[in-house]
């Protein structure tokens, strides 16, 4: 069969100051067919859908859409051109019905009022052609995600969407959910919708995909058809290079277990137990939402927990807010830096010695010795060599990589014994990302212990002296050192939905 | 540099240039302004208002407001009259009325925290219940004849300070220090910066929000008491629209109405501001409906302005 090419990608890059997130990138998508995009985190697949929508303007290269070429989309080009995301994070206004919802912004109209009757009618119509059974009068905020999803795919398609593209459409869905949105995806591979997938669940590529496109690091590796490859071919392409960062480690020893934990459940996290050991890095691996998170903050007495014990020193230990953690010697540098690291109102000194501050005080009267206070900054200051003019700067007006080291500090400063790193160097600068890999080599080397989520694997494999995977919720696998590899780990992070779908 | 330097001065202080050149103005508008009488007379008049804004100051540093402030004073006054009425001493009086001004402040406490309700909404509720209760307990009547001394505090002078300036003063003090000088007053301003943070840094978020309105509603007992002895009577409209003039001396102070900054000697020449516009005014024999249009105009000029400023200030770091 001849296929007629809807979308071409000519040379298409878009650099930044010393960083290529996408380096004359080259691939067609047909009409009609369903094509996986797929590269790790960072490989440039948000930036190329990005400037397919027009929130980007590529450096170089072109787009042709439909015998068309465009050096750059305006974000009203590309939907008229018939171009529709749908976004992990919903683009709905919650207290509307799904009805109002898809025709937000271009309502049916008698004179100047809304025509309520006539967009329930076509919506109503539009929920049969498409086999779903929906309340179309429904507030949207009383669906569950997948039929929020759902509304969002109808909204698309009433606009006569002619390139649809979903990133990671499935990340928030359950595996029920799952299966209803699939159901919807086939409807459209049958109406001849062209679709961008993106998603790290390789199984649903190889399930829902005609064609799979892999990036690596900003640039475009291959194109095959899926059933070309399989999905540990797929993963080789995907991690493409070898590691070649460089990651100090410690020289110390693995002592006995320090901290035990048994059966921890909440909300997210399912009959989680692990142990960790005196001077050891322990790194969890997973995808973005498998409850890795969720668990350390449990751990940090931040987050609830239903079910489950743990030992902390062979003693019981069960943190509920996040002061009993600090006070037993359980510290937390936190995923989001900005919302949950800093205060960025407060200066270097401030933000450092916060969690000490009573420690600083006299006894009686809790007034803040200045001088202790201004010696035990300077100590971080100087052993985690955060640059600034001085103590008295703002946080807010260092870059990254200083603002985590006074994140860092903090904790330090609370003497802690262990230490949960969500995310260690997420969005920090090269150099700075070294440092923090020192800082963390010198904890451990004093016999402490580390915690490290991190999604990013190179750090994860460099830095961990044994691995636990995650994966919705659970733990799908654990990794000594000598098993490290990225491909493991890809598949230990999806090895869940599998099992749940073989039984 | 230098440039930069002058704009940024001017950025954190320029509301004391605003307030010499109030002065320099109204000395030239009014013969009688530059008097030491007259700045007495202003003092004693900002107090109240003054005692009030520094419990405002901790309930905004921690981005919350607090509307009530007006009724505590108010049915803190009347209770306090009836109370002495009954023939209670005035020390029993004092501390009865201030706690139970504290209570009223961790009610709203109570309902930000535990419900998660904006502190505007509460506090507004809290506001229209207290008025209602001061109604209810005078039968709407103003209450008199309680005890002749008390009325003496307010009108006397130690020196030439008169008594309600000196209570103010020191509340200034006392909040400079445990703001600018104790762990616990480092909180507020880390909870209004970054609650999350704050928590995950092991502060109890949930205490220093109850905190700040308790100390709300004291101080707002406090300058209900001392209103009672300057004018003698337990009026059940007291203090009304008190919360206004704070919130305004606040904010002109350039304490974030979001939370987390601001600094409590500001909040000193935020009141004193108010006091000289409304003195200078009536001394000009502007009428009372232009005196609420200006300071109308105030309020949002403040606003304005340290919206401005913060922008101000982001280019100049970005730069």
């Amino acid at each position: 069969m001849e296929k007629n090419t809807i979308l071409k990608i000519k040379h298409l890059s878009q650099y930044y100051p010393g960083v290529k997130a996408l380096d004359d990138i080259n691939f067609e998508i047909y009409e009609g067919e369903t094509h996986a995009v797929c590269g790790e985190n960072g490989a440039g697949k948000s930036t190329f859908i990005k400037i397919l929508t027009g929130a980007n303007t590529p450096t170089k290269g072109s787009i042709e859409f439909a015998g068309h070429e465009y050096s750059c989309l305006t974000p009203k080009e590309s939907m008229e051109l018939g171009i529709s995301v749908i976004y992990q994070e919903f683009s709905l206004i919650p207290y509307l019905s799904v009805s109002e919802n898809i025709f937000y912004g271009r309502e049916i109209k008698k004179g100047v009022f809304r025509d309520l009757t006539a967009m329930n009618e076509k919506a109503q119509q539009l929920c049969k052609e498409m086999g779903v059974e929906l309340d179309i009068e429904a507030r949207v905020c009383d669906l569950g995600v997948a039929y929020q999803q759902i509304v969002e795919i109808m909204k698309a398609v009433s606009r006569k969407a002619r390139l649809l593209i979903m990133d990671e459409p499935t990340a928030p869905l359950t595996l029920n959910e799952t299966e209803i949105f699939f159901n919807i995806v086939r409807k459209l591979q049958q109406d001849g919708v062209t679709i961008i997938f993106i998603s790290h669940r390789l199984e649903e590529v190889f399930e829902l995909c005609n064609r799979v496109t892999v990036f690596c690091d900003g640039r475009y590796i291959t194109t095959k058809n899926v059933d070309e490859i399989n999905k540990k071919q797929l993963i080789s392409y995907m991690v493409g290079r070898e590691l070649a960062d460089d990651f100090p480690s410690p020289k110390n020893g693995i002592g006995e277990v320090v901290l035990k934990v048994d059966g921890l459940t909440n909300h997210v996290v399912r009959n989680l137990s692990f142990e960790l050991h005196k001077g050891e890095i322990l790194g969890f691996g997973g995808l973005v939402g498998a409850g890795r998170t969720e668990a350390a903050q449990a751990i940090f007495g931040a987050d609830t927990y239903q079910t489950g014990s743990m030992l902390l020193n062979g003693k019981p230990y069960m943190p509920r807010l996040p002061k009993d953690a600090l006070q037993a010697g359980i510290g937390l540098i936190p995923e989001d830096r900005k919302h949950q690291g800093v205060i960025m109102g407060l200066n270097i000194r401030e933000n450092i010695i916060y969690s000490v501050l009573e420690r600083c005080s006299a006894k009686l009267f809790p007034y803040i010795d200045s001088q202790r206070e201004k010696s035990c900054v300077e100590k971080y200051i100087k052993e985690l060599n955060i640059k600034a003019p001085n103590m008295e700067e703002l946080v807010g007006n260092l870059s990254g990589g200083n603002q985590q080291k006074v994140v860092l500090g903090k904790m330090l400063a609370t003497e802690c014994d262990i230490l949960i790193f969500d995310e260690p160097t997420r969005g920090i600068d090269v150099g700075a990302k070294y440092e923090i890999y020192q800082l963390m080599c010198q904890f451990v080397e004093q016999g402490k212990s580390i915690i490290m989520i991190s999604s990013e694997m190179p750090e994860l494999i460099g830095m961990s002296n044994r691995i636990i995977v995650m994966c919705e919720g659970r733990i799908s696998g654990e990794l000594a050192k000598n098993e490290f590899s990225q491909e493991r780990i890809l598949e230990l992070a999806s090895k869940h939905c599998i099992m749940e779908g073989l039984q | 540099m230098k440039k930069n330097n002058a704009v940024s001065w001017l950025m954190n202080y320029g509301i004391i240039l605003i307030l010499v050149m109030l002065v320099i103005g109204f000395s030239f508008a009014t013969a009688n302004f530059m008097k030491f009488s007259t700045i007495f007379t202003i003092l004693k008049q900002v107090s109240i208002i003054g005692i009030i804004s520094v419990g405002m100051t901790y309930v905004m540093l921690t981005s919350g407001i607090d509307l009530s402030v007006g009724s505590i004073a108010g049915v803190s006054a009347v209770t306090a009259a009836i109370l002495m009425l009954h023939g209670v001493p005035i020390l029993p009086t004092c501390i009865i009325v201030l706690l139970i001004a504290s209570i009223y402040g961790m009610i709203s406490g109570f309902f930000i925290t535990y419900f998660n309700i904006p502190a505007l909404i509460v506090t507004l509720g809290v506001m229209t219940s207290l008025r209602g209760l001061a109604f209810i307990v005078t039968n709407g009547m103003p209450v008199f004849g309680f005890n002749d001394s008390f009325g003496n505090f307010a009108n006397s002078t130690l020196g030439l300070i008169p008594y309600p300036v000196l209570l103010a003063a020191i509340v200034f003090i006392a909040a400079y220090v445990s703001l600018e000088k104790t762990a616990l007053g480092r909180y507020f301003y880390g909870v209004g910066g970054n609650e999350e943070a704050s928590r995950l840094s092991g502060v109890n978020v949930v205490r220093i929000k109850y905190f700040a309105y308790a100390i709300s509603g004291f101080l707002s007992g406090l300058a209900g008491l001392v209103l009672l002895s300057r004018t003698n009577s337990g009026q059940p409209a007291a203090g009304m629209g008190y919360e206004m003039d704070a919130i305004t001396a606040v904010v002109l102070a350039g304490v974030n109405i979001m939370g987390g900054e601001g600094r409590v000697g500001m909040v000193v020449i935020g009141v004193l501001i108010m006091g000289v516009l409304g003195t200078g005014m009536i001394m000009c024999n502007i009428n009372d409906y232009v005196q609420q249009f200006v300071k109308g105009l105030v309020l949002i000029s403040a606003v304005a302005f340290s919206a401005y400023s913060k922008r101000v200030r982001a280019r100049m770091i970005n730069k």
